[in-house]
């Protein structure tokens, strides 16, 4: 049994990921998305019910840093790798609005 | 207008997003500092490079906590971090370090003094912490400008329940809550440097005849000033009750979506925000990079009793222990300090009736006139104290007291040596008195004559005596005995 | 010149601090080997000739002067394009990254430099390590320097491939599901992963981050020991970095390990297993034995790898690690958007989103592009039970197992890959069949443990063979100790590829 991924759903993840696709490129994608997870579907056979689930492979908490302000860069070091600045801001396509 | 079988209940729920003051950002060690110039205060952490990795700041957690146990709330014993993920150019990793499932403090409340007397209480559902964003700059028309200064910087979300029924409601609430965090001394709340921003969701419980019509919720966002709540939430219930009007049954929550709307200022209004469609998909999953915080009940223990009084009790302590009028404790419960003055005046033996007419007195015009606190305007308790037992025993009086008062400011000379050096002691030496009494009578027999002659003109007549005798005096006569004297002269 | 490069790191710093070779020797030796060989083995993205030659003077000036120039002071080194690096560009072998300069450097390279060390320059790998033959490299493909047809291994081909070329003394290299002991094995050089937390993550290029180590690639045990030395320690920068103090790797490596109980994983001992590499590993079974070592049969149930009826290799842990690290990475790799830094699109874009999606679409390949969308679609509303929280539970789960394991043995013994090395292209049209060549070593990443690969020999085809140590947490010593155990018996070690020998 083949799992198959909707064209439409590689679409919308791709748009989720900001990543442009080709026409092609979603149909590749598309397949190879569907056996991959054909793959991970395979989990479903295990019984995970007394399973704690484990986000960290380290049991450490309250690891903190004081409240001591240290070195910034200058904003020249800062700007240094951006594709494009104006004078000390990052430089991008106008957005509407603000998040 | 509202049918006369309709009763419409506004819903409000407000999320507030309060800036706390830490010297450092959230995860980096970068300044936490407004208005400096763009992309001074960042680092490859809060800018979101390639490998690095964040560090809690621990006095962010305090302060959050502080937080949640004034609106007593419940502390999580156990708590963590989880990335909450979209793209925006103010945000450099493209996902925001939040707390999503497990927020630090949960299930608390805030009471707020209403108009007619009554008191509401808010319930809070949770308060987390989580990192700001950047500043888009819109100053040029071809493009944006990104600043990271203020990404990084903790922020507090504290969210309510959908409590508030009223506009006032909603100001009440969100002025109480500018008021605790300054009171407890976690953040400025001040709103012209965006520490605070307001989000409130509203939706409307329509009445008709036996029927009940819910309108959509609709959210707002960003409002950063108590000027653009108070007028977004009026213009959404009346707009949410004029698209109901037009469509009872089709208008409804059951049928269309949360919608999210942006205040426009210019216009007074709400606008429809474009739709963005995975806006609610943020993927959230824990941050593998932060580790959880346990917080046992030693360190919450530690952080309740660093709060004191809060402001809604010591308001309630003025009234009781010293008569205050609800107008006069609440003057002096907007911060601590102030109180703080109070208290210790009392403390020292000063009565406190006397204490609260030169703090809400002199003390108040001052405060205004600078625009600070009334503790900021430089009275010590000390100062505070003595003055009201001067005033007590006589020694000066109001007038004198005011002048006393405003040169107390200045230094920390005690105001006894102040009144002595600036001749406002009053003056006790009846024969004095008697003097200045007998030249005021002798110099104005109109006056006199229109005292004895009774009728209308004697109330004015007795003042403008009463007058002439406190100038020559230079204001150090105790009025109550001047009065005594000069009604006996008269007979 | 030969002299040189046939020293280990160990060794080479001896000579040095002795004076018998200078440091700007050492480099020059090495940095002449890059300019003869290198053209075969394509293993670096940027070497760093002149800052090497200027640091090695440092180095001479030191000793010249009496002072301690440290514990590798003038051994010339390698380090995997994904460490940031104050100097040169750390590109992860992407073209995202081509002209990223950081300014700021990764703990563990600090800590190198600090040591004395002389970094050569940066190696290639699979870009932003996703990929398990350095195929994915925005650059060519590093080659094997045993069949330059075939593939080093990845994420870091180009660290196993430097050490294994003797391009280098030693390396470093990064290890999210076997990314530094798959290459070690298929190169014959020995490359550890230490205990998740040991080393610094700082500076590290995130992939998964829970998963995420660096560890030296090297010719032999003891190089590796002092490397693991070197590198480890609580960095307050790293929130993951575990505070305990790090144990001197070096100081116990050749204590016997007699009655020291090694356990053999049932499950990784399947018919899956090729039968050459079954075959070196049960001729080191032996060699432990005799040594004293008890050998145990022990279980680790949810690790299982089997062959299904197609013949393809299938593990539910390679579900598991995959969703995980997708997951994790899908996130890390959001901010390259080509806004702060990074590519972005020459094209002329209508707004925000246009400008993230094309220059995202332009600077990664297409395995990053894979592994963003599976990691995205799977942490996505919906899904994030079926999937992610999934594979939390069942990390969980292969965690207890090796807890369980630990109890009856002190160590594992396993392979560290199903085959040796592959050729160029052979794995490359299905992305399963590549996911696959990490079947032995990504529980060891999900439980957090440390593994080391080391060499069991070469297999008919004069390819080498790896096998694989495994232990508890934070046993770092105990694992070198028994790795050194092995190749102190006369098991492989410092395997000269047949390129240096033409």
């Amino acid at each position: 049994m083949s799992k198959t991924i909707d064209i439409n759903l590689v679409r919308h993840v791709g748009k989720l990921s900001r990543i442009e696709l080709t026409d092609e490129q979603v149909q590749t994608f598309a397949g190879q998305l569907a056996s991959i997870l054909e793959y991970f579907d395979k989990l479903q056979e295990l019984d995970t019910e007394d399973a704690e689930p484990m986000a960290h492979a380290v049991q450490l908490h309250n690891v903190f840093g004081d409240d001591e302000p240290a070195c910034s860069l200058r904003p020249d070091e800062a700007l240094a790798n951006a594709p494009q600045r104006d004078g000390d801001f990052f430089k991008v396509p106008k957005v509407i609005g603000d998040s | 207008m509202i049918e006369t079988n309709e009763t419409v209940l506004p819903v409000i729920g407000l999320e507030i997003h309060v800036e706390l003051a830490t010297a450092t950002k959230m995860f980096c060690r970068c300044r936490n500092h407004f208005g400096d110039p763009p992309n001074t205060n960042v680092c490859p952490v809060c800018i979101g490079m390639p490998g690095v990795l964040p560090v809690m700041n621990a006095r962010a957690i305090e302060y959050a906590m502080k937080v949640g146990l004034a609106l007593d709330c419940s502390v999580s014993g156990f708590t963590k971090w989880d990335r909450k993920g979209y793209y925006y150019p103010d945000l450099p990793k493209n996902y925001q370090i939040s707390q999503y499932d497990l927020p630090l403090s949960a299930n608390g409340h805030l009471d707020v003094p209403l108009a007619d007397g009554s008191t509401k209480t808010i319930r809070v559902l949770r308060a987390h912490l989580e990192e700001d964003a950047g500043k888009n700059v819109h100053d040029n028309p071809a493009h944006t400008g990104v600043d990271l200064n203020r990404a990084g910087v903790p922020l507090l979300e504290i969210v309510s329940q959908p409590d508030m029924n009223s506009v006032e409601e909603v100001m009440t609430y969100a002025r109480a809550m500018q008021r605790l965090v300054r009171w407890l001394g976690v953040s400025e709340a001040n709103m012209q440097m965006g520490h605070m921003r307001f989000e409130p969701n509203i939706n409307l419980h329509v009445t008709s005849g036996p029927e009940t019509y819910k309108t959509p919720i609709c959210e707002v966002k960003n409002l950063n000033s108590f000027r653009a709540l108070e007028r977004t939430v009026a213009y959404e219930i009346d707009r949410q009750y004029a698209q109901w009007k037009q469509d009872p049954q089709g208008y409804s929550i059951d049928k269309l979506a949360k919608e999210n709307r942006g205040y426009d200022d210019a216009k007074g209004q709400t606008v429809f925000q474009r739709a963005k469609e995975e806006a609610h998909d943020y993927r959230y999953f824990p941050d593998p990079d932060l580790v959880p915080v346990v917080v046992d009940d030693a360190w919450c223990r530690r952080v309740a009793e660093s709060i004191g009084e809060l402001p809604l009790a010591r308001r309630g302590r003025y009234m009781s222990a010293y008569g205050l009028t609800f107008k006069d404790a609440d003057a002096l419960t907007q911060d601590a300090p102030t109180g703080d003055l109070l208290d210790a005046a009392v403390t020292a033996g000063a009565d406190a009736r006397r204490c609260v007419n030169l703090l809400l007195g002199r003390g108040a015009a001052v405060a205004n006139e600078r625009g600070c606190a009334i503790a900021e305007i430089g009275l010590s308790a000390t100062q505070l104290t003595e003055l009201a037992k001067m005033l007590d025993a006589g020694q000066v009086n109001a007038t004198a007291a005011g002048k006393v008062f405003d040169l107390m400011l200045k230094t920390d000379q005690a105001p006894g040596r102040i009144a002595e050096a600036e001749g406002l002691l009053a003056v006790t030496d009846t024969d004095q008195l008697a003097a200045w009494v007998d030249q005021a009578i002798a110099a104005n027999p109109q006056a006199v004559e229109d005292v004895k002659a009774g009728g209308k003109k004697q109330k004015r007549a007795f003042g403008f005596l009463m007058g002439q005798i406190m100038q020559a005096s230079g204001g150090s006569a105790p009025p109550a005995e001047v009065q005594k004297l000069l009604r006996d002269r008269l007979g | 010149m030969d002299e040189i490069l046939s020293l280990s790191a160990l060794e080479l710093r001896d000579k040095i601090a002795a004076r018998e070779i200078s440091a700007v020797e050492a480099t020059q030796g090495y940095l002449d080997a890059i300019e003869k060989t290198e053209p075969q083995v394509g293993a670096f993205t940027q070497v760093l000739a002149e800052r090497a030659q200027e640091r090695a003077g440092e180095v001479d000036k030191r000793l010249a002067a009496g002072h301690d120039a440290g514990p590798l002071a003038g051994v010339p080194m390698a380090v995997k394009d994904n460490l940031a690096t104050p100097f040169g560009r750390t590109t992860c072998s992407s073209k995202m990254l081509a002209e990223f300069r950081a300014p700021y450097c990764a703990t563990a390279v600090e800590k190198l430099e600090a040591a004395g060390a002389v970094i050569l320059g940066k190696t290639n790998m699979d870009e932003f390590a996703m990929g398990s033959s350095t195929e994915t490299s925005h650059h060519a493909p590093t080659r094997n320097p045993w069949d330059t047809a075939r593939v080093p291994g990845g994420s870091s081909g180009g660290s196993a491939a430097a050490v294994a070329a003797r391009l280098c003394a030693a390396a470093l290299g990064s290890d999210t599901g076997g990314s530094i002991r798959q290459p070690a094995a298929l190169c014959g050089v020995v490359g550890f992963k230490p205990t998740y937390g040991r080393v610094s993550r700082f500076g590290l290029v995130a992939f998964g981050s829970s998963l995420d180590q660096i560890g030296p690639m090297t010719r032999d045990v003891s190089d590796c020991a002092l490397l693991t030395n070197v590198i480890s320690g609580h960095d307050p920068k790293d929130s993951t970095s575990v505070p305990a103090e790090p144990p001197d790797c070096l100081a116990e490596i050749d204590q016997p390990i007699e009655n020291l109980r090694i356990g053999l994983p049932a499950e990784f001992f399947s018919d899956a297993l090729d039968d050459e590499i079954n075959a070196s590993i049960r001729q080191a079974v032996e060699v432990y034995r005799s040594a004293g070592a008890r050998i145990v049969e022990v279980s680790l149930p949810h690790s299982r790898v089997d062959r299904d009826a197609d013949g393809k290799l299938s593990s539910y842990a390679v579900a598991c690690y995959y969703i995980v690290a997708m997951a994790e990475a899908s996130s890390n790799l959001a901010r390259y958007d080509g806004v702060h830094y990074g590519h972005r699109t020459a094209e002329k874009t209508s707004d925000i989103v246009e400008l993230y999606s094309r220059s995202r679409a332009e600077g990664f390949g297409e395995e990053v592009k894979r592994r963003i969308m599976l990691g995205t679609y799977t942490l996505s509303a919906g899904y994030y039970d079926a999937y992610y929280n999934k594979a939390m539970k069942v990390r969980r789960l292969i965690k207890n197992d090796f807890d369980a394991a630990f109890e009856s043995c002190d160590v594992l013994l396993c392979p560290t890959t199903p085959t040796t090395a592959f050729a160029l292209g052979e794995k490359t049209d299905d992305p399963l069949t590549m996911y696959m060549a990490d079947i032995y070593t990504i529980s060891v990443n999900l439980a957090g443990l440390p593994g080391i690969s080391i060499p069991a020999g070469l297999s008919k085809a004069g390819l080498p063979i790896g096998m694989q140590i495994v232990g508890p947490a934070l046993s770092e010593s105990a694992v070198l100790r028994v790795a050194r155990s092995y190749e102190a018996a006369g098991g492989a070690s410092r395997l000269m590829p047949q390129l240096l020998k033409g």
